[in-house]
């Protein structure tokens, strides 16, 4: 049904989009968690940088991983000492999928931070449980949803990242390139709008059955915390 | 036998008080916005006060003085809100092992059957929160402060929420748990009954001149004959 490039493609795609959502799941529930629960002066300086990447062109934010990242650049060389390198590879497509869908994971698990009744906390504490026990036993379970959904959002998002990867990693077969990439490449050649069709569908189909499952799993979640 | 004395001020208001008591049941009396709520608060170390020493049963848990804070899960104190508060995510079993299981098997105080029993909860243990109607729930979260083998038990109006059938539904159990497992109690109201009822030493809090303070008070006048 799909040709080894495509299930290559599909492969990569899922690959990148799992790790990307992965990696910012932690940094993003703290930040989630500090901007919920904190006021401090330099709070909007943080929270503009947060949206700053789902206002720039992608393919800007592309072009600043470049500079950064690559081998001769400030961070790539750094990295470069401890035998890691992300240009042209597909942990430079994670890191771009990381950039872009950052600020969505964070805003959802956020709002559920700021909804959870800090008492529950309180009390647990005075039945003496420890801050990082309080954390890990009752916040963190009832923020599952946000976690959740936020999960869903930026695993979607990631899938459908383009241009920063293209800028940044380019369009290896096998290694970065994804299947918005490999939808590109296909609609330029003369003969490949059919499998480009195919690719098309595939990744609605994708997007689609993410949102489902995200559905699904909150309203049991709900459900169980007698919500709906 | 609790001896605290507390100097708090916030944005609101200031709170100067002095208590030495060595009675099990001590009710606090006080119009709204006198500071019931924070005192409760500031001895369960939930606020922190400007000036202040707290020893409860010759355990020091407060001296700014000599900069000690005992942090909230350390100092053996459970706090009882006016809403129950129980854990959504756990069913009633679950929230009452919750605060046993965060003590040192060398420390608890109550066998869990024994709160089970105490307090009427059989019949409730697989229920989760939601399904449980407001003097049940808070039922369950007394019974979870008292497995948390505490040394004081504060309770911040408990029975605010009930109506009055409901009420006369949890006050024999808080009278059975003092009876049965002597433990003292700070308790948080604006009606004098219920600190009739559970025969406690009542202080009035009072605010004069912008400064609350805690005094020893009559309650007899206060109660309005029921007809």
């Amino acid at each position: 049904m799909l040709s080894p490039e495509e299930l290559s493609a599909l492969y990569l795609s899922a690959k990148v989009a799992s790790v990307a959502t992965l990696c910012c799941l932690p940094f993003a529930i703290c930040l989630g968690w500090m901007l919920a629960r904190y006021e401090f002066r330099s709070k909007f300086l943080i929270e503009a940088m947060l949206q700053l990447p789902m206002v720039l062109p992608p393919v800007v934010l592309g072009y600043a991983l470049l500079v950064l990242f690559s081998p001769q650049g400030w961070i790539g060389q750094v990295l470069a000492h401890w035998g890691i390198e992300l240009a042209f590879n597909w942990k430079g497509a994670v890191l771009a999928a990381m950039l872009v869908a950052f600020p969505l994971l964070v805003q959802p698990i956020r709002l559920s931070f700021q909804m959870l009744n800090p008492q529950l906390e309180q009390v647990a504490a005075s039945l003496g449980a420890a801050p990082l026990k309080v954390f890990f036993s009752i916040s963190l379970p009832l923020v599952l949803p946000g976690i959740l959904m936020g999960s869903i959002l930026g695993f979607s998002r990631s899938l459908g990242e383009f241009g920063a990867t293209i800028t940044f990693v380019g369009n290896i077969p096998d290694e970065t390139r994804t299947i918005p990439i490999a939808i590109y490449t296909l609609i330029q050649q003369p003969d490949g709008e059919a499998a480009a069709m195919r690719l098309v569908l595939l990744s609605t189909g994708l997007a689609f059955a993410a949102l489902l499952a995200n559905y699904f799993i909150l309203h049991r979640y709900q459900r169980k915390l007698g919500q709906s | 036998m609790l001896d605290c004395q507390i100097d708090y001020q916030n944005a609101q208001f200031k709170l100067q008080l002095q208590l030495t008591c060595a009675e099990q049941i001590v009710g606090i009396l006080g119009p709204s916005g006198s500071g019931k709520t924070s005192f409760l608060h500031l001895l369960a170390g939930l606020l922190r006060p400007q000036q202040g020493r707290i020893v409860l049963n010759h355990r020091l848990l407060l001296d700014t003085q000599q900069q000690i804070f005992v942090p909230v899960h350390q100092r053996k104190i459970a706090l009882i809100f006016q809403k129950a508060l129980l854990f959504p995510h756990l069913n009633v079993e679950q929230n009452l092992r919750y605060a046993e299981g965060l003590q040192p098997l060398a420390q608890r105080k109550f066998e869990f059957e024994q709160i089970v029993e105490l307090l009427e909860l059989s019949r409730l243990i697989r229920r989760k929160a939601h399904q449980l109607s407001g003097g049940e729930a808070q039922r369950v979260s007394i019974g979870r402060a008292l497995l948390s083998a505490p040394q004081l038990l504060l309770l911040d109006e408990p029975l605010s929420g009930l109506d009055q059938q409901l009420k006369q539904q949890i006050l024999p159990f808080l009278k059975r748990i003092q009876r049965e497992l002597q433990l003292g109690m700070i308790y948080v109201t604006h009606h004098p009954e219920e600190l009739l009822e559970l025969q406690a030493t009542v202080y009035q809090m009072q605010k004069v001149q912008g400064i609350s303070r805690l005094q020893r008070d009559n309650v007899m006048p206060l109660i309005q004959p029921v007809f």
